[in-house]
């Protein structure tokens, strides 16, 4: 039992807001609880994911009256309605996320949680928490409203910045006798914020030196992240590459901004990034970071990061400038909008063709590309996200969970389009999977919504199964079972000696009496030979639908770089006949 | 390397704010070694003036989070000596017999601090001056016997400018 019941309100995806219903007269006063529901329908958010409880009953009590106006789609837990406020708006390009997950990602969500009486705070009342203080480090910025006169302005500008600047999760803690009291409501056309001014235009003098330099050095590259999603950059980066002719890398949160299966894809970059994005990074003289950040997951070893080249980095938070890496030309601004400078401003001849560069990246992606040796009898990983792109043409939106299965998605599916992955990159939050798809999956009705899980992270969160039958979703939730916590038994293996330590779970539940149970369909293979027929019967029955992939247990993922290693000590598969890699020390 | 840094914090004079501020150093394990809070000339702003230790990078990381707070309008490091600081301390030390007080009046006029109580054995002096200044007063007291001291942190501005539209510009305390 927790004390913050919170609906987790999103923004509807469509490009109009809905016009309030005026069912009261203007000047009639309403109740607190009334009138964050009319804002919600001013800003366009008409779906909550939500929990009622004792303190948010006003508002639940205010939602029966507007049944038609507001779908609520009522989680089995909490930690699901903000997932799936994530997965609603990361697949839609409007306000959503998770808490914590919602900030390191930049995912744009409003949450709402009630909280016991005013007069009660401080008083170590019934399901009184500090929630405020407990969300202050992962939230973009909250509010605890105090009296009704401020509900209306708190909530037009929480939507405002969850979207802006480095988009984020935004929480309001609404108390019961404040969503109670009333008075006359009137919704403010314009936020007044005079410390908060994100900037969203590059310097222009900024961008002119690094389109230069992207015109004049050979060995160039663009490593691009979750911000060219998140401003849907998407053509304009396809746009800027193709007329530099130059190499694209993206990040884990980045997958899908550019083609997969362009020729100037280099595929992901990072720990687990194929040897040639990951050594273009080693070697390049120019490196054209956009909307990413340099996390430890990609630079590696930092004292070994990128030694001889220039850096370029365009980031809409000036705090992620310079932080982990020293930058040549830092441009602070919104990943769409510089890019489109950029363009503006490049020079009216023939795309540098970078001929030795060029030459370097093929020879690389023929002597490594990215590979697995199929074992025994065993149904490979690797080979059921194949069978998947086969299955679903590729064209799915995919959320994943985190661990194994996570990167091995991303190593093997190729995601063609912006806003078609959903995943876990900055906290690498296991459960996040089940109820991000589920709400990319009422955000898309239309659309095929597949999970990729794995046997740990489908048990955080299973309990959603229940909520996305409720609600008729159209989900096809895919478990690759390996019968153990894969990742942490691979870095048991490579670096603890094989020491396992609990990354067996010992029991595990039937997968298929369980979808059936929650009243799904449930399916299985254990052969290689029986995937694709149970990938293709799954991705064609209507509905919920779970499969259980049995896959081999022992495999790894590769390429890897050890954790605090540098980008040219990648790691590639050993041979069939060679034991694993030296185990070393962990940094 | 672990400098001393002086950083002045503009915010607009809201609840949970400072807290807000305070969280980003506690959140990396950074000690804040003193801490001056209070309105501007504009009531709707107060301003923080903190002192912290830490390399000169890592600051910087923590001064561009404090600028990223949707309600700091601005943060100036104000270490080196274009800024003035002041530090108010209050002691009171034993001066019973009559050398002791004799030794207590020179040290007062020496240092410019003033006598603001004082009983038949003991007298409180109260003292403004810099950080490093205060440690040396307090040193000058040591032998008389200090029975009780209390230091406000120190705060910061900017030393006046000879440009003065430099100097008329600031509406807030020293804030474009």
């Amino acid at each position: 039992m927790s004390s913050a019941r919170a609906p987790v309100l999103v923004e509807q995806p469509k490009s109009e807001p809905v016009p309030a219903p005026a069912p009261v007269a203007p000047a009639e006063p309403m109740r607190g609880a009334r009138i964050l529901l009319e804002c919600l329908l001013k800003e366009g958010a008409d779906t909550i994911f939500g929990y009622p409880g004792g303190a948010i009953l006003h508002v639940y009590d205010e939602l029966a009256k507007m049944k038609g106006q507001i779908r609520h789609v009522l989680v089995r837990h909490e930690q699901g309605a903000v997932h799936a406020a994530e997965g609603f708006a990361r697949s839609t390009g409007k306000v959503g996320v998770a808490i914590a997950n919602a900030y390191m990602d930049s995912t744009p969500i409003v949450v709402i949680s009630g909280q016991v009486a005013t007069n009660l705070i401080g008083n170590d009342a019934f399901q009184e928490a500090d929630v405020v203080g407990i969300t202050r480090p992962c939230t973009k910025y909250n509010y605890l409203v105090r009296d009704v006169n401020e509900l209306a302005t708190i909530v037009k500008e929480a939507f405002y910045l969850a979207r802006s600047g480095r988009p984020g999760p935004v929480l309001i803690d609404l108390p019961k006798d404040v969503s109670a009291h009333t008075c006359v409501f009137s919704y403010p056309s314009r936020v007044d914020l005079p410390s908060y001014k994100p900037s969203t235009r590059g310097h222009p003098m900024q961008v002119r030196r690094a389109v230069e330099l992207m015109s004049k050095t050979e060995k160039a590259v663009l490593y691009v992240g979750g911000g060219v999603v998140a401003s849907n950059g998407n053509d304009e980066l396809l746009a800027l590459a193709e007329r530099l002719n130059m190499p694209v890398t993206p990040t884990l949160m980045g997958l899908g901004c550019f083609p997969s299966g362009h020729k100037l894809c280099l595929g992901m970059l990072g720990m687990h990034g194929t040897y040639t994005a990951n050594m273009s990074m080693a070697k390049a003289d120019l490196i054209v970071s956009i909307g990413a950040r340099f996390d430890d997951r990609v630079t590696g070893k930092l004292d070994s990061f990128a030694k001889q080249a220039m850096i370029v980095h365009v980031d809409v938070d000036p705090a992620s400038v310079n932080k982990n890496v020293k930058v040549d030309v830092p441009i602070v601004g919104d990943a769409k909008t510089v890019l489109r400078q950029m363009i503006d401003v490049l020079p009216n001849e023939p795309a540098p063709a970078r001929d030795g560069w060029w030459k370097t990246l093929h020879d690389w992606q023929e002597h490594y590309p990215l590979s697995y040796r199929q074992k025994a009898q065993a149904i490979m990983p690797q080979a059921l996200m194949q069978a998947l792109t086969k299955v679903t043409k590729g064209e799915a939106v995919c959320a994943t969970d985190v661990g194994q299965h996570q990167m091995w998605a991303a190593q093997y599916y190729p995601v063609k389009h912006g806003r078609s992955w959903l995943t876990s990159g900055g906290l690498g939050t296991m459960g996040y999977g089940l109820p991000a798809a589920m709400g990319a999956a009422v955000a898309n009705p239309d659309r095929t919504v597949m999970l990729i899980t794995g046997d740990g992270s489908f048990q955080m969160t299973l309990q959603e199964l229940a909520t996305c039958v409720a609600e008729n979703l159209n989900l096809k939730v895919v478990i690759m079972n390996n019968g153990c916590l894969g990742m942490v038994r691979q870095w048991q293996e490579l670096f603890y000696s094989r020491r396992y330590s609990e990354v067996g779970m010992r029991y595990f539940p039937d997968f298929v009496k369980l979808a059936e149970a929650y009243g799904a369909k449930g399916l299985r293979a254990t052969k290689p030979e029986e995937l694709l027929s149970v990938l293709e019967e799954g991705f064609a029955t209507p509905g919920v639908v779970v499969m259980d992939v049995i896959v081999s247990e022992e495999e790894n993922v590769y390429p890897m770089i050890p954790a605090g290693a540098a980008h040219y000590e990648i790691v590639m598969e050993p041979e069939a006949d060679k034991e694993p890699p030296e185990p070393r020390d962990l940094a | 390397m672990k400098g001393r840094h002086v950083l002045s914090v503009l915010v607009e004079n809201r609840f949970g704010e400072l807290a807000r501020v305070v969280g980003l150093f506690a959140g990396r394990g950074f000690n804040i070694d003193a801490l001056a809070v209070n309105v501007t000339t504009d009531p709707a702003y107060s301003k923080i003036v903190l002192t912290t230790r830490g390399s000169d990078a890592i600051v910087e990381q923590i001064v561009k989070q404090l600028r990223k707070l949707v309600r700091v309008k601005k943060v100036v490091e104000m270490t080196d000596d274009r800024y003035i600081e002041r530090e108010l301390c209050v002691v009171t030390v034993q001066a019973g017999g009559p050398n002791a007080r004799q030794e207590l009046e020179r040290v007062v006029s020496l240092t410019g601090s003033r006598v603001i109580a004082y009983s038949q054995t003991a007298f409180t002096v109260e003292a403004t001056a810099t950080s490093q200044e205060i440690d040396q007063f307090l040193e000058l007291l040591r032998p008389l016997g200090i029975r009780d001291m209390v230091r406000s942190a120190p705060i910061a501005i900017a030393r006046p400018s000879t440009d003065s539209a430099a100097e008329s510009a600031p509406p807030l305390g020293g804030v474009a």
